[in-house]
């Protein structure tokens, strides 16, 4: 065993150093250099004040916004200091609960929109930090905006397509909105 | 399943399979101490590491040494990431002045990232420093991926020799696949994945002001810090207003990119890989998910390379990638299938080019039914355990498929190197079973499987149907253990049933509703982490050993051929009805009962 234990430690010495801080060491400085913007979270500047990142979503209730992904972070929603999930399995009466709540809320602030809502305006995020809604749902809120900001439903209509990201490289992942940079758009108008 | 669920798989195993050959080949001539392409840069650094640890490169060890060896160097790896957690609060790299890990959930978390689980009963942005996530949490992710490849390799040379006494030596192994194989490819990944987004940084949270002021109600507390109570005993609700959000930073990046070509899964972040700063693109998506299956798949190749039959690697390679396909399409089916409860509630989830559709709950809007659905079956069918949705939400069946890759023993790719051995654990099997059948001593390639070999097989295979059957009922015996469940009824059972095979089979992904974060979970599952790998991995170099000593016989017309369709389906048999035999009566209790009462209103 003595002569197993001058390697085990002298090995787990060395390639702590060279795994655990001169290679994350070596990332920051290749990242600081190449995507310095990237690497310090995507912040989004209004004037001089930082109002977001452009990967993390904010929580919308005003009926003048774009509402995001409903979020399950505790204690309020989008709290970027605990990101998670509902966890609520499928059959969980809870589910039913606060989606027939959030349904309820989104029928109160735009009772003349009778579409169907789409599933993503309803379900909470995994992360509970999402940025993005579908292009379904962004559609589905056009109206509601419209009116709330006495604007043109084609004018808001507009705004939304050209914020619509589609599949990346064509084929990767979903269409999306990104919401905080539509409601910032939506603000400058 | 839709089109764009077709060429998502498509894609996915088009690329991997690509990159199987070469990254095979040169992990055999990498393992095997042949420099090729930059590894000369290498040697320099090599030598320098073996003369500071007092190694003599050219003495081997028998799989006695190499095994006190593996277990010596990993019980450090627990040792100091306990201390390392414990200490932190002390420690430089700590913007936040996170205090002290507790001691049963750093016990849990040290096990954990050494036996390559990454389970986590922590939130990472709220518990641990920089410093314990770089040079606890990082290191350990290399270095557990390291052991899994090195006993692979010891097993592949338990095959490859004849008459031999030893299988290889420990240091050497371990070096050579952090310094050629390990460094050079998460180095290159994690700069793909900064540049899609995943942050790098050493700053403090980063408060900003958000466009709408945040409110939330929230319990009004009196003077000592009690509840306040209103006339009729229930607290009383203030509403509380902030205009900032801050954002949660750190060295992601770095950790990211091992965390998943080490199929280890460990997040940065408590949302894991679905955290934006921790997988912010599709793309980056994508990569992540090929980096999962990249080393396990090659290592098929490289055992096919160094056995001196390509077949026989791909054969394996077959076996694994029929069931994941199969796996992988039911998932995507059930996931986008939903949940008639939307349905009835007046809810669109039918997928078109504006919306993805089907069970969004737990689900990110880039990531849709489809990457979301694939990314859960490859981090289950290889013992990654990183999230890119959440599994407690998904549909029974959508659950039941990633929770029973797990049960298989995690040899559908499987971890980096535990795959590879595992699947060849079931090969010998295999080839014992038919030996029965026609009446002939078992062989594979040319090895005579023997009285010795088939009880370390049966050990390794009934190890972890023990823990996890074994533990799932005390826990359901128990207060304390049914305290954690969240969600009522099957699903709760099923939370319980995933925890113990994700913690038995070394995964790390989780049904995370369950509260885990109590002495009792935290040291049960421990101890499930740490005899789910070892107790495997001292038999696989016994049995390493074993073969390395015989005779490689010649192959003739009487040999059974372990190639080709006929071995296919008989190692594909062999997986599907262990697995199937052994755990079918626990899924019938959950996933399969929730399943018909879901679709049977």
């Amino acid at each position: 065993m003595k002569t197993l234990l001058r390697p085990a430690v002298t090995l787990f010495l060395l390639f702590s150093g060279l795994t655990g801080i001169i290679y994350p060491l070596l990332v920051t400085g290749i990242g600081n250099l190449m995507f310095p913007q990237q690497v310090a979270g995507s912040l989004l500047k209004v004037g001089d004040k930082w109002v977001g990142s452009s990967l993390i979503g904010q929580p919308f209730t005003d009926p003048k916004y774009f509402w995001g992904r409903p979020s399950a972070t505790a204690p309020y929603p989008y709290n970027a200091l605990a990101s998670g999930g509902s966890n609520l399995g499928p059959l969980n009466p809870m589910l039913q609960e606060v989606i027939t709540a959030r349904i309820k809320v989104l029928r109160e602030v735009d009772p003349d929109n009778s579409r169907p809502i789409p599933i993503d305006l309803v379900t909470a995020s995994a992360s509970g930090l999402d940025p993005h809604i579908s292009p379904a749902a962004a559609e589905y809120q056009v109206s509601r905006i419209a009116r709330w900001r006495k604007l043109a439903p084609a004018t808001v209509q507009n705004l939304v397509q050209q914020f619509i990201e589609p599949p990346q490289w064509r084929v990767f992942g979903e269409s999306r909105v990104n919401v905080l940079r539509l409601n910032l758009a939506l603000d400058q108008m | 399943m839709t089109a764009h669920a077709y060429l998502q798989l498509t894609l996915f195993m088009g690329l991997l399979l690509l990159c199987v050959k070469p990254l095979g080949e040169y992990l055999a001539h990498t393992m095997e101490g042949q420099p090729v392409g930059w590894n000369r840069f290498g040697q320099p650094i090599e030598q320098a590491i073996y003369r500071l640890g007092g190694i003599s490169a050219e003495t081997e060890m028998n799989w006695k040494q190499y095994a006190r060896a593996v277990i010596l160097f990993n019980l450090l790896g627990v040792l100091m990431m306990y201390v390392l957690q414990r200490l932190q609060g002390w420690l430089p790299l700590n913007p936040q002045g996170f205090g002290a890990v507790s001691p049963d959930s750093a016990f849990n978390t040290a096990v954990s990232f050494v036996t390559n689980t990454n389970w986590q009963s922590y939130a990472g942005e709220s518990t641990m420093s920089y410093l314990t996530q770089m040079l606890g949490l990082t290191v350990q992710n290399f270095l557990s991926a390291a052991t899994g490849l090195a006993v692979a390799i010891a097993l592949i040379r338990g095959f490859a020799r004849h008459n031999a006494q030893t299988i290889g030596n420990f240091w050497v192994d371990l070096t050579r696949s952090i310094l050629y194989l390990f460094l050079p490819l998460t180095l290159l990944l994690a700069v793909v994945l900064m540049s899609q987004g995943v942050i790098q940084n050493f700053a403090t949270y980063q408060p900003v002001t958000t466009v709408q002021p945040i409110s939330y109600p929230q319990v009004k507390l009196d003077s000592a810090g009690q509840p306040m109570r209103d006339g009729h005993g229930q607290p009383v609700q203030e509403t509380v207003t902030t205009p900032t959000q801050m954002l949660a930073m750190g060295p992601v990046a770095s950790q990211e990119a091992i965390k998943m070509l080490g199929t280890n899964g460990g997040g940065f972040f408590n949302a894991n890989s679905a955290h934006p700063f921790e997988n912010p693109t599709p793309l980056s998506n994508f990569l992540q998910m090929l980096a999962i299956f990249l080393i396990p798949a090659a290592l098929c190749y490289t055992f096919g390379y160094l056995v001196g039959d390509t077949r026989q690697g791909w054969t394996l390679l077959t076996v694994m990638a029929i069931v994941f396909i199969v796996m992988a399409m039911i998932t995507m089916a059930a996931e986008q299938g939903g949940n008639p409860l939307f349905t009835s509630l007046g809810i669109d989830q039918t997928a078109d080019p504006s919306q993805a559709g089907g069970n969004m709950e737990g689900k990110e809007t880039r990531f849709g039914i489809v990457s979301s659905a694939l990314f859960a079956t490859i981090t289950t069918a290889a013992s990654c355990g990183a999230v890119n949705a959440m599994h407690d939400s998904f549909t029974p069946l959508g659950g039941l498929v990633p929770l029973w890759l797990i049960q298989l023993g995690e040899v559908i790719f499987g971890g980096v190197g535990a795959g590879l051995y595992g699947i060849l654990i079931f090969a010998i099997l295999a080839v014992f079973i038919a030996g029965l059948m026609i009446g002939r001593t078992p062989e594979y390639l040319g090895k005579k499987i023997e009285a010795f070999e088939m009880k370390m097989v049966a050990i390794i295979i009934l190890i972890t149907p023990l823990l996890v059957l074994v533990g799932t009922a005390i826990t359901l015996m128990m207060a304390t253990g049914k305290a954690g469940i969240f969600n009522p009824g099957q699903h709760g059972f099923t939370e319980v049933l995933y925890a113990w095979s994700s913690a038995a089979n070394n995964n790390g992904s989780a049904f995370a509703g369950l509260s885990a974060n109590t002495p009792f979970y935290n040291i049960l599952l421990a101890i499930a982490m740490w005899f789910g790998r070892f107790w495997i991995i001292v038999p696989v170099l016994a049995i390493a050993g074993a073969l390395a000593g015989k005779k490689r016989l010649a192959t003739t017309a009487g040999s059974m051929p372990t190639h080709g369709l006929l071995f296919v389906v008989l190692l594909l048999s062999c997986i599907i009805i262990v697995g199937a035999l052994t755990y079918v009566p626990a899924l019938a209790l959950g996933p399969v009962v929730e399943h018909l009462i879901m679709t049977g209103k």
